[in-house]
């Protein structure tokens, strides 16, 4: 146990079990570290990039025509807010990642404005990641990522790419932004991975 | 892109609050011994975490509001009304108390002494405190780059380190921008931040200065933005938000 803070009662949940250091939240911070890019769907393009460097390319009506789901899932932000039963529409990795050939096992991902985050490609697979467009039944608003963003919840929130543009597959793992800054490679939020060395 | 390699691992450390600071009504920079600190950078925040006599803890984000002094480590703290933290922490925590904090974290919104661009900072409300740092750590330094401080607040009563900033120091430009209320004798009408006022109160584009925004969410689109309009370069403008969060 920690240290006890004299007078310290804490407001207790109820009911809802969060990761550790985490706290609830209603609101939906908004975090990134520059100028929110503006992306028009008009020029907006996604790209996979093999590690061999075959290209596959989806323009966003090419994106839209593809089958999308509606997950509603908890977000955990490394800064501590968790929220939960968030709705959103896309589509799944695995549908855009169908019809790629590679052996690679590691991702960077890539955005719009030169943000970058890396994960283990089999947790882009799996029903466990999407490209979503759409949040609480709206369009995306840019502030959180539209057009178009990462979405992998098991994960802290910093790898769910805003202003996604793209995937790189690798065979060897490359860090990204934050995971060059000291934050934890992996980032699981019930091992309460927030930075290297946790 | 500078970048602070953080390779250690980031341990809880036992902080105790040497001294408090009132700034304004609802705000209060505590000041905490940490032995052992292992410095940090202008900029940069910790992790707090509170544990009850039950076991039950929480944590939160807090920028540090000062730059590296030996043992010492500053927090200014704004009290959320209902907040599960700031109101402890601001009013309950008493000198000798002990918390637990680690870091520093946080890579990216720094600056350091030896950069060698002009400065621009935007702070809203309580985004002022990583800046401040900054500043400190200016003055600390007698760095020769020069830096300008557009702070925007509701009231002068909602001022932050008022007494501090109103004294300045050699390269230092301070503009208050009020958005309620404005002192006598202001000339500019109350309002939120403009184009008008970081044309006025900023730098040229050309003059390449790295520009550190902080603040409400709807505060650092609408800065940043503006930047961006103005001509700055995106990725000169580093921006830190505090959103509404449960305190």
């Amino acid at each position: 146990m920690g240290i006890v803070s004299p007078g310290f009662h804490g407001r207790r949940r109820g009911g809802v079990t969060l990761p550790p250091g985490q706290y609830l939240t209603e609101d939906f911070p908004v975090l990134s570290t520059g100028p929110t890019p503006r992306v028009p769907v008009e020029t907006w393009k996604f790209t996979v990039t093999t590690e061999l460097g075959q290209e596959y390319h989806w323009s966003w009506p090419e994106l839209l025509a593809l089958p999308s789901e509606t997950p509603t899932v908890d977000l955990h932000c490394v800064t501590k807010w968790s929220k939960l039963g968030t709705t959103w529409q896309g589509v799944s990795l695995d549908t855009l990642l169908e019809e790629v050939e590679s052996a690679a096992d590691y991702a960077l991902v890539h955005a719009y404005g030169g943000y970058t985050t890396n994960l283990p490609l089999q947790d882009l697979l799996d029903g466990q990641a999407w490209i979503v467009y759409r949040y609480d039944g709206e369009d995306l608003p840019a502030e959180h990522g539209g057009p178009a963003r990462l979405l992998v919840p098991h994960l802290y929130l910093w790898k769910s790419a805003k202003w996604v543009r793209g995937i790189q597959l690798l065979d060897q793992d490359e860090p990204g932004f934050w995971e060059t800054a000291g934050y934890h490679d992996y980032g699981d939020p019930w091992r309460e991975q927030r930075y290297q060395g946790d | 892109m500078a970048r602070t390699a953080v390779s250690r691992r980031l341990t809880w450390r036992v902080a105790r609050l040497a001294e408090t600071r009132e700034e304004t009504a609802t705000a209060r920079t505590l000041v905490f011994d940490v032995p052992g600190w292992p410095g940090h950078l202008a900029g940069q925040h910790v992790d707090v975490r509170l544990t009850a006599e039950d076991g039950y803890t929480t944590q939160r984000s807090y920028s540090l509001a000062a730059p590296a002094d030996g043992d010492r480590v500053e927090l200014t703290i704004q009290s959320v009304p209902g907040g599960e933290v700031s109101p402890y922490l601001t009013e309950v925590l008493s000198p000798g108390d002990p918390v637990e904090i680690r870091g520093p974290v946080g890579g990216w919104f720094v600056w350091r002494p030896a950069d060698p661009a002009p400065v621009l900072l935007v702070a809203g409300g309580s985004g002022i405190v990583p800046l401040m740092a900054m500043v400190r750590a200016h003055r600390r330094a007698q760095a020769r780059t020069p830096i300008r401080l557009v702070y925007s607040v509701r009231t002068p009563a909602d001022r932050y380190y008022a007494e501090e900033l109103r004294r300045s120091h050699p390269g230092l430009d301070v503009t208050h921008l009020y958005t309620r209320e404005a002192p006598g004798g202001e000339a500019r009408k109350p309002g939120r931040l403009t184009i008008v006022d970081l044309n006025a109160h900023g730098w040229p584009p050309d003059f390449g200065p790295d520009c550190f925004v902080c603040g409400p969410t709807g505060f650092v689109e609408k800065a940043a933005g503006i930047l961006v309009n103005l001509g700055h370069a995106a990725h000169k403008i580093k921006t830190e938000r505090f959103g509404p969060s449960g305190g």
